[in-house]
């Protein structure tokens, strides 16, 4: 009995680690995509990674360390207004700059670097 | 000060340096920059990171209202002032840069000259290590029966301070208003312009904004309410809970049009409160005086015991200090929004 909890235990923290590597995997891919990429939707493309997909695994990394206590609520609620607040400001980002007439970059990207202008039209 | 302690090199104190650093090089970006607009984005990050140092620090309420008010609702206000005003600065003229870079470099000596006579980081025989910090520690949770300690020392053995600060707030909020106005139309001039939130047309614009929003607002509110109210026990108090919830407010002016948010919050309201959150920070004072002790000696407050008294001193006075911070805030942002037209669905 004593042993399965402690594999359960051992389990709990390895999971906590994964979660953990793998949001700040996803948060050092968005900061890398925000610097390389090629045009303003790409870029944001890649921020919003970081947004959702890294906070949320770092979150829930961070619940599974704190297991059932009232900082894992907290950290849920957190995680909950990130979920619902990081896509919504992505969408009023992306959305201002097409109002504002940005175009996105179609077609590969040498081909529009190599003079039009006019976004491609395919 | 004790000039033998030397600061150990331990991880913490690699974590501040790398993030006083990132403070450096995002200063030298604002410094070089002319887009404004960039210049208040910076600041807001500038904020940020400072509030991590200060949460690395372990001073949890510097860095919250920090978060809240430098990195949150000072950002907004710099945009709403950047609106009336051109996005780009135009370069300085070669003689003013050479005499502001005098100055600068004259003050930054100065500074540089200060830091050596300050105590090193983690020095016990520091004044803030010693002295009278160190006593309100000890008699803290005896006297008033509250967890926090930022709490009581804010607003009972430094309550003068706070009223300063509070009253400071006010000054400022009645700088702007007097500079920029009483925070446009009265309300009767309001209800007669038709405000079109319950507009379809306007509701086709923007509806992912207008039903997040929706749900937020009132969580953020709420939230605003708890960071007053647990105040005692954890990090917050009146300071940070006022910039919440006029954040609130702000937020539902942005997605919804500064009328509907003048409506749900008028001008007039906001004016009154920024006074009557120092009159109720005063009267709390003068309670004390009545009740025949001093000036915001909290004791007297409870008859029975002293203990409950500082507490119902602390919490009053908090209350006091979040109707003007919240109210000031929406004074000042009222003001800057009550100059230009609001920003139409086509701006957008």
């Amino acid at each position: 009995m004593s042993t399965v909890l402690e594999i359960l235990h051992i389990a709990r923290f390895g999971l906590a680690g994964v979660f953990l590597l793998g949001g700040g995997f996803f948060v050092l891919a968005g900061a890398i995509g925000v610097l390389r990429l090629p045009d303003f939707y790409t870029r944001l493309h890649a921020a919003g990674v970081t947004d959702t997909m890294g906070s949320t695994l770092i979150l829930l990394g961070l619940m599974l360390i704190a297991g059932f206590t009232l900082l894992s609520v907290k950290l849920a609620l957190v995680g909950l207004f990130l979920f619902l607040t990081s896509p919504t400001a992505t969408h009023a980002v992306a959305n201002a700059a097409h109002k504002a007439k940005l175009k996105p970059l179609l077609g590969t990207y040498r081909q529009t670097r190599k003079g039009d202008n006019e976004g491609g039209s395919q | 000060m004790n000039a033998d302690f030397i600061t150990p090199l331990d991880a913490f104190t690699i974590i501040d340096l790398i993030l006083m650093l990132m403070l450096l090089i995002v200063g030298l970006a604002i410094v070089r920059l002319n887009d404004i607009f960039a210049i208040v984005m910076l600041a807001g990050v500038y904020s940020l990171v400072s509030a991590l140092w200060f949460v690395s620090l372990d001073a949890v309420d510097v860095a919250f209202t920090e978060a809240a008010v430098g990195a949150g609702i000072s950002t907004v206000l710099m945009l709403g002032a950047m609106l009336l005003s051109s996005r780009t600065a135009l370069p300085a003229k070669p003689v003013r840069k050479w005499a502001s870079f005098f100055i600068v470099l004259a003050t930054g000596a100065a500074l540089m000259y200060a830091v050596t006579d300050m105590p090193s980081f983690g020095d016990p025989l520091s004044a803030p290590n010693a002295y009278v910090g160190l006593e309100y520690l000890k008699r803290s949770l005896p006297d008033t029966e509250i967890p926090n300690v930022v709490s009581s020392v804010l607003a009972s053995y430094r309550g003068y301070d706070t009223l300063g600060e509070t009253s400071v707030i006010l000054t400022a909020g009645l700088g702007v208003m007097l500079i920029l106005g009483m925070g446009g139309k009265i309300n009767g001039q309001l209800k007669k312009k038709a405000i079109d939130y319950d507009n379809a047309d306007a509701q086709a614009h923007h509806t992912v904004l207008r039903v997040v929003s929706k749900m937020m607002i009132p969580l953020i509110v709420l939230y605003g309410f708890y960071v007053q109210f647990h105040g005692d026990f954890g990090p917050g108090g009146g300071f940070q809970a006022g910039v919440i919830i006029a954040s609130a407010v702000i937020l539902y002016a942005l997605i919804f049009g500064v009328d509907a948010a003048k409506a749900a919050v008028p001008p007039l309201v906001v004016r009154i409160g920024a006074a009557l959150g120092v009159l109720i920070y005063g009267g709390t004072g003068i309670a004390g005086l009545i009740l025949g002790s001093n000036y915001l000696d909290y004791n007297v407050l409870d008859p029975h015991s002293a203990p409950h008294g500082q507490e119902l001193g602390i919490m009053s006075i908090e209350i006091g200090v979040l109707i003007t911070v919240c109210s000031v805030m929406l004074v000042i942002f009222y003001g800057f929004t009550s100059r230009q037209p609001d920003i139409t669905d086509k701006d957008w």
